[in-house]
């Protein structure tokens, strides 16, 4: 079945009515954000409730990662509003800090620090941040490294680790801060296949733990297997959204259809 | 069936591959250009190599007058003897000598501490920030020493207190700098940008002039500031500037995702700046870093222009003396001897520097 784009907020199966508008853990409404000249999101309604798993799809170029990116502010919004955790972004420093540390992140390029061992990179952030003596800071952060198999390697360098350990260290660095809200921004895009399992392990797993998470990832296993909901993306729209089933076995726009053939078929 | 993968030992390289004559055949005799190369400095060692050793030792004279010195055919190492104290003090009076002495034991053995990595980097930084301190105290007197003037400083003394003073002075202020320049507030990136590309355009020696003629000139009357001050002000302030752009230079190559990430784990600007981003940078500006601490050190030769008698000048002075008029080059070589000796242990220092960040990058 063929439809016109102009209708892309679809709804999904979860009532979204029936819920109150405080529990929403993210709230985006009609944010607009341009790079110079170049529209880069149009015209964003997203709401994200607690606990929920959403992966965002979309070529390159379609604002998939500028859009998690605008949930911490690393890039910022022009129009439109942002809520997260009941905490209005709109440039208040103070806002943005409680949020940034409510809300962890994970890069396709790690973005560990070099000059730091693993551990001291896990425990950085709660010393500085949280205030949190380095004892505890150490046995939180021992815990982590634990549970995401590297406890080994907490007193070596992370260019002295393959790209699935650094991309497993990173996630537990952000999950010492004890986040609320989990943002993936491709996470194994950088990564050998043989690493990619290990760290979607990590995410899955996490997931299960019930951390609210959205993804940015091409990972389609993942997103079938783990995701409430799916969004694809392209042109800085949010095409068409829905839940893993039938978003896969019955999309619904022609983009959609097209994408999914080109990413499905090889 | 399944076939079991064996992997191969790992083996060790055939003999024709290792050893002195294959180290010679692949570095210094592997093609005909190479060779003619290889011959031909071989050529310049040997006919340079003798003639230099027989003045620097074999003719050379190390217990003797100047008479003694004119006879032979080589150096004249006796009157550096006759002069050391004039090279190393100046004109610092020689009952009080053993102040000098133990300044520079303080400043060697934190050097060598530092450099032998004996102490933890916030250690370090804590002994040379407070380092100044005894040293003044020592050289310059006051609180129970006797007072000795600034103008009596003179020679190796006078070389390394501006040198020290101004590495330890114009590295921090130089970071201050680089960081103004890379500010988002227009304010402080003009002021920055001002100070450096200002000082920059100017010979290290107008500053040195402006900096003892017209600095009193702007100073409240009967405020009166040494002239080892205002010359160390000019040093500091020219080394600044430059150590700003190489500063700046590391900062610009520190990938926007590290300050990203720090961000996105709620850290505020001043910990990215100072705890990320900063250690960082100044690992990568660690060579161009040194080289401008030598440079500094080298070019406080240039005090000479307004007057100060520094290691080199005071050299250039000593071979003026009537008694041991000639020996120009034996000042001069013992003078370059030293400065080499200074320089090369900052390099080397700065190489165990690098070797010890290779690890975490």
């Amino acid at each position: 079945m063929m439809m016109s784009t102009q209708g892309t907020h679809f709804k999904r199966n979860i009532d979204e009515d029936a819920m109150a508008e405080t529990e929403w853990v993210i709230s985006l409404t009609e944010v607009n954000k341009w790079y110079g000249d170049f529209h880069v999101l149009k015209n964003i309604n997203l709401n994200v409730s607690k606990g929920e798993r959403i992966v965002v799809c979309g070529p390159s170029g379609s604002g998939k990662s500028t859009l998690i990116r605008c949930v911490n502010q690393l890039e910022q919004h022009q129009s439109g509003s942002i809520v997260v955790n009941g905490q209005p972004l709109n440039g208040n420093t103070k806002a943005l800090e409680i949020v940034r540390k409510d809300v962890g992140m994970c890069f396709q390029d790690f973005n560990l620090f070099p000059h730091m061992t693993i551990l001291e990179n896990l425990i950085f952030a709660p010393i500085w941040a949280r205030h949190m003596p380095r004892d505890e800071a150490i046995s939180l952060a021992k815990r982590f490294l634990d549970r995401v198999n590297i406890a080994e390697q907490s007193g070596k360098y992370p260019g002295q680790l393959s790209g699935g350990q650094q991309q497993r260290a990173a996630i537990a660095r952000s999950l010492c801060m004890s986040p609320t809200v989990m943002l993936f921004d491709e996470p194994t895009s950088a990564l050998d296949p043989e690493m990619i399992k290990e760290v979607l392990d990590v995410m899955t797993e996490l997931a299960n733990d019930g951390m609210t998470m959205i993804c940015v990832t091409h990972e389609m296993g993942f997103a079938k297997s783990v995701a409430d909901r799916v969004i694809f993306m392209d042109g800085g729209e949010i095409v068409e959204q829905n839940t893993p089933d039938a978003f896969f076995d019955n999309p619904q726009v022609d983009r959609t259809q097209l994408f999914l053939s080109q990413i499905l078929s090889h | 069936m399944t076939i079991i993968f064996q992997p191969a030992p790992d083996l060790t390289p055939p003999a024709s591959k290792v050893g002195i004559f294959y180290w010679a055949r692949t570095k210094l005799f592997n093609n005909l250009i190479n060779s003619l190369f290889t011959l031909c400095g071989i050529a310049i060692l040997i006919t340079l190599t003798p003639p230099l050793l027989n003045w620097f030792l074999f003719d050379a004279v190390f217990i003797g007058t100047a008479e003694t010195c004119r006879e032979g055919q080589g150096a004249c190492w006796s009157f550096v003897h006759a002069k050391i104290k004039l090279f190393l003090i100046g004109p610092y009076p020689m009952e009080l000598v053993w102040r000098p002495i133990t300044a520079a034991a303080l400043l060697f053995g934190l050097f060598f501490a530092t450099a032998r990595h004996y102490l933890s980097s916030r250690k370090a930084v804590i002994g040379w920030m407070l380092l100044p301190l005894p040293i003044y105290w020592l050289i310059g007197g006051g609180f129970g020493l006797e007072v000795v003037d600034t103008s009596d400083w003179g020679g190796l003394l006078l070389t390394l207190v501006l040198a020290v003073a101004g590495i330890l002075a114009s590295v921090p202020i130089g970071i201050v700098l680089a960081l103004g320049r890379t500010a988002k507030n227009t304010f402080i990136k003009v002021i920055s940008v001002s100070i450096i590309e200002l000082v920059r355009g100017v010979p290290l020696v107008t500053i040195l002039f402006m900096a003892t003629i017209m600095l009193p000139l702007f100073l409240p009357d009967g405020v009166e500031i040494g002239i080892l001050y205002r010359v160390q002000f000019g040093i500091i302030l020219f080394s600044s500037a430059y150590i700003a752009e190489v500063v700046r230079g590391g900062l610009q190559s520190i990938d926007s995702g590290q300050s990203e990430a720090a961000k996105a784990l709620g850290l505020n600007q001043w910990m990215i700046t100072a705890l990320i981003v900063l250690p960082q940078a100044l690992k990568i500006v660690i060579p161009p870093l040194i080289g401008r601490c030598i440079a500094l050190l080298k070019d406080t030769s240039l005090v000479v222009v307004v007057g100060l008698l520094d290691f080199l000048g005071i050299a250039k002075a000593a071979s003026q003396d009537a008694e041991w008029l000639g020996f120009d080059a034996e000042a001069f070589v013992f003078c370059a001897f030293i400065y080499w000796l200074l320089c090369f242990s900052l390099s080397r220092y700065g190489r165990s520097l690098e070797a010890r960040g290779q690890n975490s990058h």
